[in-house]
Formats: structure tokens, sequence, C-alpha cells
């Protein structure tokens, strides 16, 4: 990787030469071994293995249809809703298969949080949005604080605080998705999925998003999906690569993992090939 | 022909623009349309305005009357109190049979068996059912409603016709619910589920609410759809001249022999005497205002639920 990229800073250049070695890991939130996802009979994703560490942002990447979205949505068990979709391998939660019978969903749902492709507010008051999640939780008092708070760790709070009771749908879609990020904290999760969160929005919008995540991630930890490289190594620290590949016998693709390490590796000095092409430019 | 690209001049450009040619089949099918529009409310008001004015000397002589006596042999004194009340009746044993069991099925099938084997076997089904002419329904309701359950029903009586109604229409009633609940955005539900909330709540907090108008209007039309049906009422031994007048709210008429609106004006239409010309107009004026009420009520209801949604 040459020294021209924006971003390599003089003082990342030692380190991009020297080997990156992790000072002090992180403990594990997630252990993915061997994950196999499939719909119908359609393998979309196979023998995923990573890690995913606490208080971390993890960014995964790779070109379209390479099965990103769909580990995902493994994580907090919405490939539940789609009927022919399955899930094989294990996907350990501080040590608890979510996979194993007798696991509730909807209580792994509740922490871990996600945030959508497209701003998916609820056709509620803004107020409403937040209040939903700790309401159907139990939550009966100080419900205003625990918005007031939701809304103040999104960034949104002082754009809003006069229009709580107003409709969330007259918000720009950059709010909206700040509202989302809101919503998905307010039930209190250790973790927070999103998935592609700013490819609906401009720019400005975007780098809000990404200040956001900064400061989220002393909290909880992220795991964002993104197509935008450049996003995924200005906010990350692990960065994971899937490819698709085209199965011989049926015309159909199959992602699969093929580098999981710290974000700046990846970037400057990755380990196989296909990684380094990619993230240069060369494909996809 | 191979492709060229074209020298693009300013003057190219001004005559193309100027010189727009005038689109004759535009405009053709616009005129097409128009006079469909227009035939269309023409066969309507001439309708409306035959029955009004060969009704208009009941409607303006004795409308009270008209509205309050039993049906009579003499058209000077016929009335139509009971087939209102029998009207009435069957339409509130339709709202409380067909819309909670069509609407819960609807959902049912849409939520829950989203995608399920059993789904495209109902779906099929439901929709051949409500294409079944409603004379089928009557041999249904008679054989049903009115010989097998007549220990419930009372044999040719109001809860038998109503029920009958009730099975016709619900096929309508769970199409409307499922299309309605199909048109909630899924966006919403992953929302929903993201936040760690069940299925159940879901649909009590969001696919309902957003639901609701269509689900609203669609089982309003399908209630004035049963009000109006003769012939399945006429199988079930609806009959022209009951005995009784009861008062409105006299439960007792529920188990009794009975007429309804559309029967009585079929059995009035079919009078030798000339008197009773005028009365079946006026008869077919007051149905004509209930299914008027009713469907605005249901455009009402909808506007007012649209605005609670997206407000």
């Amino acid at each position: 990787m040459s020294d021209d990229t924006a971003l390599s800073k003089p003082v990342d250049l030692e380190v991009a030469s020297a080997p990156v070695v992790e000072p002090d890991p992180a403990p594990s939130v997630f252990e993915l071994d061997d994950l196999h996802v499939s719909y119908g009979d359609f393998l979309a994703v196979k023998g995923v293995d990573l890690d995913i560490r606490k208080h971390e942002i993890t960014a995964f990447i790779g070109p379209s249809g390479c099965g990103k979205t769909t580990v995902l949505r493994c994580f907090n068990r919405m490939n539940d809703l789609i009927p022919t979709a399955r899930v094989e391998g294990s996907l350990r939660y501080h040590g608890v298969d979510l996979y194993a019978p007798g696991v509730d969903a909807v209580e792994v749902r509740r922490r871990i949080g996600m945030v959508f492709q497209k701003p998916n507010p609820f056709p509620k008051s803004i107020y409403d949005n937040i209040a939903f999640g700790p309401r159907i939780a139990g939550v009966k008092a100080g419900l205003d604080d625990v918005v007031e708070e939701a809304l103040r760790r999104a960034a949104l709070w002082d754009e809003v605080k006069d229009r709580l009771k107003s409709s969330a749908m007259g918000m720009s879609g950059g709010q909206q998705q700040r509202l989302c990020i809101a919503r998905a904290i307010a039930t209190n999760p250790e973790v927070v999925l999103m998935d592609e969160p700013c490819s609906a929005l401009d720019p400005i919008a975007t780098a809000r998003i990404e200040d956001l995540m900064q400061e989220l991630k002393h909290d909880y930890t992220i795991i964002i999906v993104t197509h935008n490289m450049q996003q995924a190594s200005r906010v990350s620290d692990r960065t994971a690569f899937f490819v698709t590949e085209v199965n011989d016998e049926s015309d159909t693709r199959t992602g699969l993992l093929v580098e999981y390490d710290l974000t700046e590796k990846i970037f400057s000095n990755p380990s196989d090939e296909r990684t380094e092409n990619y993230v240069t430019g060369r494909f996809g | 022909m191979a492709l060229t690209t074209p020298r693009i001049t300013t003057e190219i450009v001004t005559a193309e623009s100027l010189g727009k040619k005038a689109d004759v089949r535009g405009a053709v099918f616009k005129a097409v349309l128009q006079i469909a529009l227009f035939l269309t409310i023409l066969i309507l008001a001439v309708l409306i305005y035959q029955m009004v004015t060969g009704g208009w000397s009941v409607l303006s002589t004795r409308l009270g009357d008209f509205l309050t006596s039993p049906t009579s042999a003499l058209p000077q004194r016929a009335g139509i109190a009971q087939a209102l009340k029998g009207t009435f009746w069957l339409g509130i044993i339709v709202v409380l049979v067909a819309f909670p069991i069509g609407i819960g099925a609807g959902i049912y099938l849409e939520e829950y068996d989203h995608n399920g084997r059993l789904i495209n076997f109902v779906d099929i089904n439901i929709r051949n059912l409500a294409g079944v002419p409603s004379v089928v329904y009557g041999i249904l309701g008679l054989a049903v409603f009115a010989k097998f359950l007549s220990g419930f029903t009372g044999g040719n009586t109001i809860i038998a016709g109503g029920l009958t109604l009730a099975v016709l229409v619900m096929p309508i009633v769970i199409i409307t619910t499922m299309e309605a609940v199909r048109a909630v955005p899924d966006a919403i539900r992953e929302g929903g589920f993201g936040v760690g909330a069940t299925r159940w709540e879901i649909i009590r907090h969001f696919v309902l609410p957003y639901a609701a108008p269509g689900i609203i209007t669609g089982t309003i039309l399908s209630l004035a759809r049963a009000i109006g049906e003769a012939a399945p009422l006429l199988l079930v031994g609806a009959i022209a001249k009951p005995g009784g007048n009861p008062g409105l709210f006299d439960l007792s008429q529920l188990r009794e022999s009975f007429t309804a609106m559309p029967v009585l004006i079929t059995d009035w239409s079919a009078e030798a005497k000339e008197g009773f010309v005028a009365s079946t107009a006026a008869a077919i004026v007051v149905m004509l205002i209930i299914v008027l009420i009713a469907n605005g009520s249901a455009i009402m209801l909808r506007n007012r639920y649209e605005n609670k949604r997206n407000g």
C-alpha cells in the first residue's frame, strides 16, 4: 500500500511498514464458528469464522451479494423472519449459542439493536418512536428521561426537543436515521448492528452519523455493513472482507469471508491478494 | 440503420420545441375515457331521476307513514317499516359475525402464515368463493342455517338470513383485510422487530393502525353489498308480508319470519296493483339512501384514519 492514500497520516506510515500488532485485545462479544446461512437450497454464506470485540466498531465490506448483510442479520436473529432461512454452525454471544433451542429471538433483539439501510421511523411522533421499545420492555416510570437520553446520545436532542410530539415522518432523511439510532439505543442494548446506515444519506448527514458512531463506541459494540470503503477505513477498528464465489454445479453465488483483521492492516497490508485488489480499487 | 450522433444546433432545438406536433392519439384516448366516465354518470343520474320522480307521489305526501307502516295489500297504506327493521338486523348480524371472523382470518393469513403452504391453498379458494353467485349462498343458508341449525336459528328467520349474508361477504372481508395488511411496509415491521417487539405487539401498534383505513373501507362496502342482496334471502325464506310489526329493538323478531328491503322491493315490483309502482320507486330511493350513507361513512372513516396515520 503506497503512502498517497488519504487515510495514511505520517504517523501511520511507520506502523504500516511494521507488522500491526494488537496491544491488548478487547474481550469477545460474539464468536462465530463456521457459520453457514442458506435460503432454501441456496447457500448464501459459508464458513464464517470471526470474533466481534467489545466497544469496537467492526466493518463488513465486500462486493454486492457477498453476504455481509446476511451475516449481520444473524447477530439479532432477523433472518428468522424469512421462513426459508437456515443458520448452521455456531454464533455465540457471551458464550451462549444464539441459535440454540430455547433462545428467545425477541429477547435477543432487545440486547442487540439494529439500524436499517433506509431510515424506517414508525409513523408515530418522535417521542413515541423512541419510547416504543422501552414501553414494550415494561418500562413505565421515567420514560421522558429515557427518550431525552437516547436523543442526546444520538446527537438529535437539540434539533427536536421542541417538537417531540410531531410526526417523525416530517424529519429529514439524516434526522430520521439518527432517530432510528436513538430508537435502537433506547432499549439499552449492548450491541448496535448497522446495515449500510448512510447509503440513503448525503455526505453531511453521513459525516454526522460517522461522528456519532465514534461517540457511541464508548458505550456500545457496533457492527456496520458498508459499501463505502472510505467509510470502513475511517470509522472501524476491525474490518471483515467478504467476496462472492460462483458455485460450479449451479449458477448461484455464495459469499465467504476472505480476511478479518484490524482495519489498519486490511487497508495497508492485507495478507490476501483479493483483499488488496478490492481495497485498492482494482475490482469490485 | 446505424446510430449516428446528431448535430444539434440552437436552430434545431428551437424548431423542435416550438413546432410540437399535435398528439392526436393521446387526445382520442383521453376523449374515449371522458365518454366512458360521462356515460357512467349519465346512467346513474337517469336511474336516480326515474326513481325519485316515480316515487315522488309517495315520498312527498306520506313519507313518515311510509317509513313506519307495515306492508299492506293496499298500496296507499303499504309501508316499509318491517323491511327497514329486517335490513337493520341483517346488517347487525353481518357486522357481528362476518367482520371479526373475516378480519381475524385475513390478519392470520397475512401475518402468521405468510408464504406458508396453507395461504396459497386458502387464498385461491377464498378468491373463488368471492365470485360464487349469491344464489348459491342462499341454498347453503337454507340447508345449513334454516334447516340443519334450525334449533338455534328458528328456521326461516332473521338470524338464518343474517348468517347467510355473513357467509356471503366473508370472503370479501378476508380479501380486503389481507390486501390492507399486505400494504403495510415491511420496513415498519422490521423496525418493530429490531427493538424487540413480538409479532403481536407489531400487529397491535403498527399493522392494525396502518391497515385500519383499508380494512374499514372494505368491510363497510361489503356490508353495503350484503344488505342489497335479495336472492339468498328469498332462498333462506324471507317473505314479503310477515305478520307482526314489532319495535326496532325488540329482539324476539330475530327468530320470527322476516322481510328485508331488497325482498320487499322485489315483491312490490311484481305486484299487479298500479299504486305499487310508486311505492316500489319510493322504497328504492330509501334503499339507495341507505347504501349511500354506508359508503359515505366508509369514505369518512377512511379519511379520518388516514389523517391520523399520517399525522
